[in-house]
């Protein structure tokens, strides 16, 4: 087990493109750190330069404090499930899951021992002796996941492990990796587009965009204070809706009526004539469902509603408004940035699902002003960021886990002293 | 498929099979002829006579077939050896590393592979007298070399190029050196590669008659193709057809053979559930 560093890590290609652009990053020891960002934005080349695939063409990449810039992939001693999981078609499960021992001289004996706990760990004893091809992609993903945890690797890497399988298996296989992390308490390095994946797995996740770092922290410091509208736009389903608004004292003027802002965070708003409002769709209520107690805390206002989608536990409405020209263009780059198709402008609204609000209708809308982000519509900065709440959010974050980790440790060992053998975690 | 449909292409099917293996039966026919038989004008022999087969094989013409034999299977065997393992290693290199020169080297392998022999083949004949390896197998063995290099490492590299990269990278994260991953995962792999790659090597140097006949004299290094065009008849008034098609049969077997021995390892798809499947 080892922390990994990374110190000002370029990756430039022969075309003068930089895939990773000055990227400084470290992942403490046992930590799970998630590197997440739309196609193209170098987290999957960041993660083959930690695992030595791919050169790096300037920075330090330190492991465990030594530096291994220029150590072939074997001797940095990480293990990494792929994309494909990459599984060797011509050997049964066993001998995938040996290879790495049988690589590196283990006795027969001790391969057996450290299988048969993999294997026990990751339910794959009745398929130990089948081939790849004979595998569901559950099993197959279960097997790479075996070859990375047979041997004690500094770190596992995972790349997308999870983007090939279908939508119920992908959510059973994330429990099984956290809980696998916790149990081992290795540190962890996972890429992924997904951010469902990043939100639930990660301690800290690490949002990439163009090959650069945009902001790392705790999913909750991610969602509450993104640090621009990249990141507010990125995490969050539906995505944070984003208003233009024009600046009074300490109201905005909004396509959804005045927005008062508290007089602190109004001060950092000077200067600008046109902002973006940046709202997640949880932040309104239909007005007519609003407890009389918070209803000051907000603004109500009408508005046509377009659309409306009734999922049983929760409803969306979509209320489309008018924009100036600057927030449209920004707002469409955002989108094709995101991967996303390209965004309307329409705000989507999460009313509870007892709401009478119909298709086509004019309604009354509340609108929590307390949480809402000012974002620069020129450079995309959040205007309203509060750092030091947001910095207390991750530690508490790292609180929570170190505790989890400990716990989880806790009761493996004690099974492994049940069931009267090593497993893998103590192996 | 229709009843009709399935019909049409069975007979168009037959067609082409009879088309093909005609002149093959024409030949087994002919090498169960007695000589006088040979020109009785029909297809079958009029009595089936095992002449021919004694001849090559114990009588007079013996001496010529049996020791040209041996150099074909021994030649072809060598030569096939040492260009499969050649290849794989070219093959590797051209599908898996981006160096300087690596359209130069195959387009140069393309350019030998259509150079006709013949017009080779008169300055080897001097150059082989001079360094001494006209008439040894090693002078044989270098210019099939020549041959099935070429298409060997063209066969081979697409195979390779069919393996998936992570699997090599996958190895080597697992610990493995470049040549271990070579060895455990890439090989493996490769092998319905190899295989093929090694029966087209060895029908090209086993088929190959103007080097034979040109690059040696006696039955220290002749093969068989260039020996079977020495036969001659009982007298000089009598053809040796007879026993040129016995002998073509017997030489056909080992093809047969080697292609229904390594036809199962052949198989498509080995690669199967390497990846997503």
């Amino acid at each position: 087990m080892a922390s990994i560093e990374m110190k000002n890590i370029v990756k430039q290609y022969g075309d003068g493109f930089a895939a990773v652009n000055d990227v400084s990053l470290d992942i403490a020891d046992g930590e799970f750190m998630i590197l997440v960002g739309p196609s193209g934005s170098g987290k999957s080349t960041l993660l083959r330069m930690i695992v030595g695939l791919e050169d790096i063409t300037s920075g330090d990449m330190m492991i465990g404090g030594k530096r291994v810039n220029d150590l072939a992939p074997r001797d940095r001693n990480l293990s990494m499930v792929f994309q494909n999981y990459a599984l060797y078609p011509h050997m049964t499960v066993y001998e995938n899951i040996a290879f790495p021992l049988r690589l590196s001289k283990t006795s027969d004996d001790e391969v057996r021992r450290r299988v048969t706990a993999a294997s026990d760990v990751l339910e794959l004893n009745d398929h130990l002796e089948r081939k790849p091809a004979n595998l569901s992609g559950g099993q197959r993903q279960r097997v790479a996941m075996g070859r990375a945890i047979v041997r004690q690797a500094e770190a596992f890497l995972f790349d997308e492990p999870l983007s090939n399988l279908d939508a119920k298996l992908r959510g059973q296989m994330r429990t099984e990796i956290s809980r696998l992390q916790r149990r081992l308490g290795i540190t962890t390095v996972y890429v992924t587009h997904d951010q469902t994946e990043a939100m639930t797995l990660g301690d800290r996740v690490c949002v990439l965009r163009k090959g650069k770092i945009q902001q790392v922290a705790s999913p909750r410091e991610l969602y509450e204070q993104p640090i621009n509208l990249f990141v507010a736009g990125f995490i969050g389903s539906p995505p944070m809706n984003f208003l233009p608004a024009t600046p009074e004292g300490d109201r905005l003027k909004t396509p959804f009526g005045d927005v008062r802002i508290d007089p602190a965070r109004a001060g950092k708003l000077g200067g600008h004539d046109l902002l973006m409002v940046g709202i997640r769709p949880e932040y309104f209520e239909d007005a007519s469902l609003v407890d009389e107690a918070k209803r000051h805390l907000g603004s109500t206002f009408r508005a046509r509603v377009d659309v409306t989608e009734w999922l049983g536990d929760s409803q969306f409405a979509y209320i489309p408004y008018e924009a100036p020209e600057a927030i449209t263009t920004q707002l469409r780059a955002l989108s094709r940035e995101l991967d996303a198709e390209e965004l309307r402008t329409q705000a989507i609204v999460s009313i509870d699902s007892t709401s009478r609000i119909r298709e086509g209708r004019e309604a009354e809308f509340w609108l929590d002003s307390r949480k809402v982000h000012v974002f620069d519509p020129e450079t995309g900065d959040n205007l309203t960021r509060d750092a030091e709440a947001g910095a207390e959010l991750t530690r508490m974050a790292t609180q929570d886990r170190v505790e989890q980790v400990q716990e989880s440790q806790d009761r493996a060992s004690a099974d492994g002293h049940r069931m009267g053998g090593a497993t893998a975690a103590s192996a | 498929m229709t009843t009709r449909k399935k019909v049409l292409w069975g007979v168009g099917g037959a067609l082409i099979v009879v088309y093909c293996l005609f002149p093959i039966a024409w030949i087994v026919s002919v090498s169960f002829k007695a000589p006088s038989d040979l020109a009785n004008r029909s297809f079958l022999p009029t009595a089936l006579t095992w002449e021919n087969y004694r001849l090559i094989l114990t009588g007079g013409a013996s001496d010529l077939f049996l020791p040209a034999l041996r150099n074909s299977f021994a030649i072809c065997l060598i030569a096939t050896a040492i260009s499969c393992l050649l290849a794989m290693f070219a093959a590797y290199a051209i599908a898996r590393l981006d160096f300087p020169g690596k359209k130069l080297i195959l387009s140069t392998a393309l350019v030998v592979a259509i150079f006709p022999v013949i017009s080779i083949v008169t300055p080897l004949f001097n150059l082989w007298r001079q360094i001494g390896l006209y008439d040894t197998w090693p002078g044989l063995i270098i210019p099939y070399l020549s041959l099935t290099l070429p298409i060997s490492i063209w066969t081979m590299s697409a195979f390779f190029r069919e393996i998936p990269w992570e699997l090599e990278q996958a190895a080597q994260v697992d610990g493995a050196t470049t040549w271990q991953a070579f060895r455990r995962v890439i090989v493996p792999l490769a092998a319905p590669g190899v295989f093929t790659t090694a029966i087209i090597a060895f029908f090209i140097a086993w088929n190959d008659f103007i080097y034979g006949i040109s690059l040696t004299s006696t039955e220290a290094a002749r093969p068989v193709p260039a020996a079977l065009g020495l036969f001659t008849g009982a007298s000089q008034f009598e053809e040796p057809t007879g026993a040129i098609s016995a002998a073509a049969v017997i030489v056909t077997i080992p093809v047969v053979v080697l292609v229904l021995l390594f036809q199962r390892r052949i198989v498509a798809g080995l690669t199967n559930g390497a990846v997503k499947g």
